[in-house]
């Protein structure tokens, strides 16, 4: 006659707790009668029974689970007080064949951390969430929780939680059951032989979902915390049972699963660099100039500071960005600096390109500017100070009233936006017409004809850079460029 | 197939292109001005890889899913900005002390408080000195240019993982957002896979990662392993770039854009013939105090710290010549920038 | 068909006492112990192993993972 183990140690916990420190080896750290280690075997006895050990991941949280590591023998993480769903989500997005259970107490999971686990249930997070309710904080040593009942005394509410100025017991399931995603959300309790028969196959549930990848499970598990309530094992199951109960009902919340489809593994991330290069990359440009050609006017002896500004939408930005790519097309250092923030928003928009020989200090330009762009009265009023006295203003004519300037400096007064949206059709396309006005500009003002020509062509790169994917956008930003360059300036 | 490995980037970007060409598999973030673009490209090209992008619901949710990713055995980064960054110390202060590799961009602005949006340089005491609790260290990189912020944030993973701690790239709203043309490095094929992840089995058992040491004699041993690995780092890393130290009577120190700033000084200071010469720290942990200890032997008469703070560099400055040499400030504060013309005007000062 | 025999083991050792497996035991075959264990705590006895049905509502009662044990003779 031989016997074999009906109901016994689970195979899923360490057979001794070598990570436990002091000399007790077999047992937990909890108290006498605590709900925790009913959970725990139940949770390792769902998970031998799926057959998941190996890619199990555990996160411990803060709290009297805080040492939940020293027991289960799968993948755990001790982590910061109320991350565990944040953690979780890393985990689980790092590693989609993992199945990952987030474990929380009252404390941890309905107070510190309620934004991570609630924004964890509501993105749907594929992993199952373990809340023990005990109606305090068992860890620190009986402290009110969001779970405290009304008039319930704690180390924190010595005369009672006040519902007045304490609220009342925080009711995760139904807060949550306010989600789209969840697929399953259930509350139970560890109190009789039938409702720990009805946790353990909530439990099984959970891990099943994890299994089956169904998304994200919630169990709340109303657990006794005999030795911070004060109580005997009777007693703490007639307050879970005549109090709690009152403001946390069991049973089923919410249950999807059936109608819930595994969710697929995700594609395999790529990771050859040969792989990577393609799919990040472009094509390598076979038109671009040779590594040491040189624009030989002079005018890019020294380097060359301009100033664009006016109003968010007619491309201020763009221009500017287009202006360095050429630079950089042709083997210049250029910085591009936006202004950026509520600026921004406020309407106006500018920014700053250098384009130098040499390495550029700093890419905010306040003075010394050498060429400038204004679109709007506001730019102009705002730039015009740092515009050096025979430097060169593009603005444009109606929308600028040009104020007294010293007569050395160029100005060339365009209608960009009305040739723009009159003669392309489109405004916006104006940035691509100033960029025309620049060349006409640059023409008249040192450019040699070589580098007129090579401007164009730059700018034609730039273009086919930024638009060749767009069909008929390389088209409407060339003609808007030959229409700035044609354009008659004042 | 040769591709264009040249482009114009924003800093921010940069920082992106960086971490996937060094493997990172997952982004977790949350949207700052001035580091917003780096969580718009992440959410543009990790998917285009299978790699991850979350925008999390806080700064403090993005750090503990960057710790769940690592702990998986993944690369993961966050970024942020001042605020954010203040959120995520407590996190930070974990993967310390769990020995977790983890790279965090800082693009710095205006504080302290809400302040405002414009670069500062006022988070260096809370990333190089440690900025949560207990006695830790970061890696610090600090980019200059939108290339180091390529370059760096690539460094930051290897250099994270190779000392198994948590590693800054700390840059300012200037780097962050001014576009400059990349040189992209070459891809890694990586085959990571940590044996200090959590689960592996490691003599038997899954392994587990954890921060707590009930102990105190194995807090304190944590702490002495921490810390000797921190000398080490100290006695090895040091990154600096010099300008004209040699000859130079006063030496500039600064980092990041307050460092392009200075070496636009530099230049037309030595024009003016005056000896001026600039240290620059491509990390500030560990600190430069090689450099800087060689340029007092060298005859250095004083330094002038440009920084873009109330005087936080400065400290480190002061310290790592054990004060031998007088060390003044040129800065600013606010979200205002320094000039070529201020740093010029404060070395003359010194003259 | 053989009726099925079972047995109860606490490991007194790793008993704590709580007295949760007192209250389940539908023949109350366990009760409270009179000396203390390793921990400090008067483990839970059983006084008559034998008249257990196999029902695992102390096993699931009980917060420790292996202080009480139910077998099954085949």
């Amino acid at each position: 006659m031989s016997e074999k183990v009906k109901f016994g140690r689970s195979p899923v916990f360490f057979e001794t707790f070598n990570r436990r420190p002091g000399p007790i080896k077999k047992n937990m750290h909890y108290c006498p009668g605590c709900g925790h280690g009913i959970l725990h075997k139940l949770i390792a006895e769902a998970v031998d029974h799926f057959g998941i050990q190996k890619n199990t991941k555990f996160i411990s949280p803060v709290g009297c689970a805080v040492f939940a590591y020293y027991y289960f023998n799968f993948g755990n993480i001790s982590v910061p007080h109320g991350r565990a769903p944040a953690v979780a989500t890393g985990v689980a997005r790092a590693n989609p064949e993992d199945y990952v259970i987030s474990y929380q107490g009252d404390g941890d999971l309905a107070a510190i951390g309620f934004n991570e686990f609630l924004q964890a249930a509501n993105r749907g997070e594929n992993i199952t969430v373990f809340f023990v309710n005990n109606s305090n904080y068992g860890m620190t040593g009986g402290q009110m929780a969001p779970t405290t009942l009304p008039g319930q005394k704690t180390t924190t509410s010595p005369y009672g939680r006040n519902p007045l100025t304490e609220g009342y017991p925080t009711p995760v399931c139904e807060i949550v059951n306010a989600l789209t995603a969840p697929v399953y959300i259930e509350r139970v309790a560890l109190t009789t032989p039938a409702r720990v028969a009805a946790a353990k196959r909530a439990v099984y549930k959970g891990i099943q979902n994890l299994k089956e990848r169904k998304g994200f499970s919630l169990i709340e598990v109303v657990s006794p915390c005999p030795v911070n309530l004060k109580m005997s094992a009777e007693q703490v199951n007639e307050f879970i049972e005549k109090q709690m109960m009152n403001y946390f009902p069991l049973g089923v919340i919410r249950d999807k699963t059936a109608e819930t489809e595994g969710r697929p593994l995700p594609a395999p991330v790529v990771r050859e660099s040969a792989d990577v290069e393609k799919i990040l990359l472009t094509e390598k440009r076979s038109d671009s100039v040779a590594a040491d050609f040189r624009n030989t006017s002079s005018m890019f002896d020294k380097e060359l500071r301009v100033k664009i500004g006016g109003f968010g939408g007619q491309g201020i930005l763009s221009l500017g960005v287009m202006l360095a790519n050429m630079g950089m097309l042709r083997n210049f250092n250029v910085s591009w600096m936006p202004s950026y923030g509520p600026e921004q928003r406020g309407g106006s928009a500018c920014c700053s390109v250098i384009v130098s020989r040499k390495m550029i200090p700093s890419p905010i330009l306040e003075s010394g500017i050498d060429l400038m762009i204004a679109t709007t009265q506001t730019a102009l009023e705002k730039y015009l100070p740092g515009l050096k006295e025979d430097g060169i203003l593009i603005y444009d004519s109606s929308a600028v009233k040009l104020p007294e300037l010293p007569a050395a400096m160029r100005t060339y007064g365009v209608d960009a936006i009305e040739i723009a949206a009159t003669k392309l059709g489109s405004s916006k396309c104006a940035n691509s017409v100033l960029m025309g006005v620049l060349a006409a500009v640059l023409a008249a003002n040192g450019l040699n004809e070589a580098d007129q020509a090579d401007f164009d062509r730059a700018f034609a790169e730039a273009v086919e850079e930024k638009f060749g994917k767009k069909p008929g956008a390389v088209e409407m930003n060339v003609k808007a460029y030959e229409a700035g360059k044609a354009a008659s300036l004042k | 197939m040769a591709y264009q490995k040249r482009m114009l980037l924003k800093g921010n970007e940069a920082a992106v292109y960086g971490a996937l060409l060094a493997g990172c598999d997952c982004y977790f973030g949350y949207p700052i001005t001035p580091a917003s673009e780096i969580a718009q490209s992440a959410a543009l090209l990790f998917p285009k890889l299978n790699r991850t992008f979350v925008q999390a619901e806080s700064e403090i949710g993005a750090i503990n899913m960057v710790i769940g990713c690592v702990a998986a055995g993944r690369r993961s980064m966050t970024a942020s900005s001042g605020l954010g960054i203040s959120l995520k110390q407590e996190a930070i202060s974990y993967l310390a002390a769990y020995e977790m590799p983890a790279v965090i961009v800082d693009v710095m602005r205006g504080g302290p408080g809400l302040g405002n949006i414009a670069p500062e340089q006022a988070d260096y005491f809370q990333v190089v000195k440690g900025g949560g609790h207990g006695s830790y260290r970061c890696l610090v990189f600090t980019p200059n240019s939108v290339q180091e912020m390529c370059d760096m944030t690539f460094q930051a993973f290897t250099m994270a993982e190779k000392y198994r701690m948590p590693a800054y790239v700390l840059t300012d709203g200037v780097i962050g957002q001014m576009m400059e043309s990349v040189e992209l490095p070459s891809a890694v094929k990586y085959d990571y896979d940590p044996e200090w992840k959590m689960g592996n089995i490691i003599n038997g058992e899954a392994n587990c990662i954890s921060s707590i040491y009930m102990e105190p004699n194995d807090l304190e041993e944590l702490n002495k392993k921490l810390q000797a690995k921190y000398k080490l780092i100290e006695e090895v890393e040091q990154s600096v770039e010099e300008f004209s130290v040699d000859d130079a009577e006063i030496v500039m120190v600064a980092y990041g854009i307050s460092s392009r700033v200075a070496q636009g000084a530099l230049e037309q200071l030595r024009a003016e013939g005056i000896k001026v010469g600039l240290i620059r720290p491509k990390m500030v942990f560990p600190f430069p105090k090689n450099s800087l200890n060689n340029a007092v032997k060298r005859g250095v008469k004083k330094f002038l710290c440009v920084e873009l703070s109330a005087g936080q560099l400065i400290e480190d400055v002061r310290l790592a010549i054990e004060c031998q040499r007088p060390v003044e400030l040129c800065n600013r504060m606010g979200g205002n920038l320094l000039t070529c013309d201020d740093v010029c005007a404060a070395v003359r000062k010194m003259i | 068909m053989a009726v099925k025999k079972f047995r109860i083991r606490i490991t007194a050792d790793e008993c704590k006492g709580c007295g949760r497996c007192l209250t389940v035991c539908p023949k109350k075959l366990i009760s409270r112990g009179r000396e203390l264990n390793i921990q400090g705590y008067y483990a839970a006895v059983v006084e008559n192993p034998e008249g257990c049905i196999g029902c695992g509502s102390c096993f699931y009662q009980c917060p420790e993972p292996g202080a009480i044990t139910i077998f099954e003779e085949e």
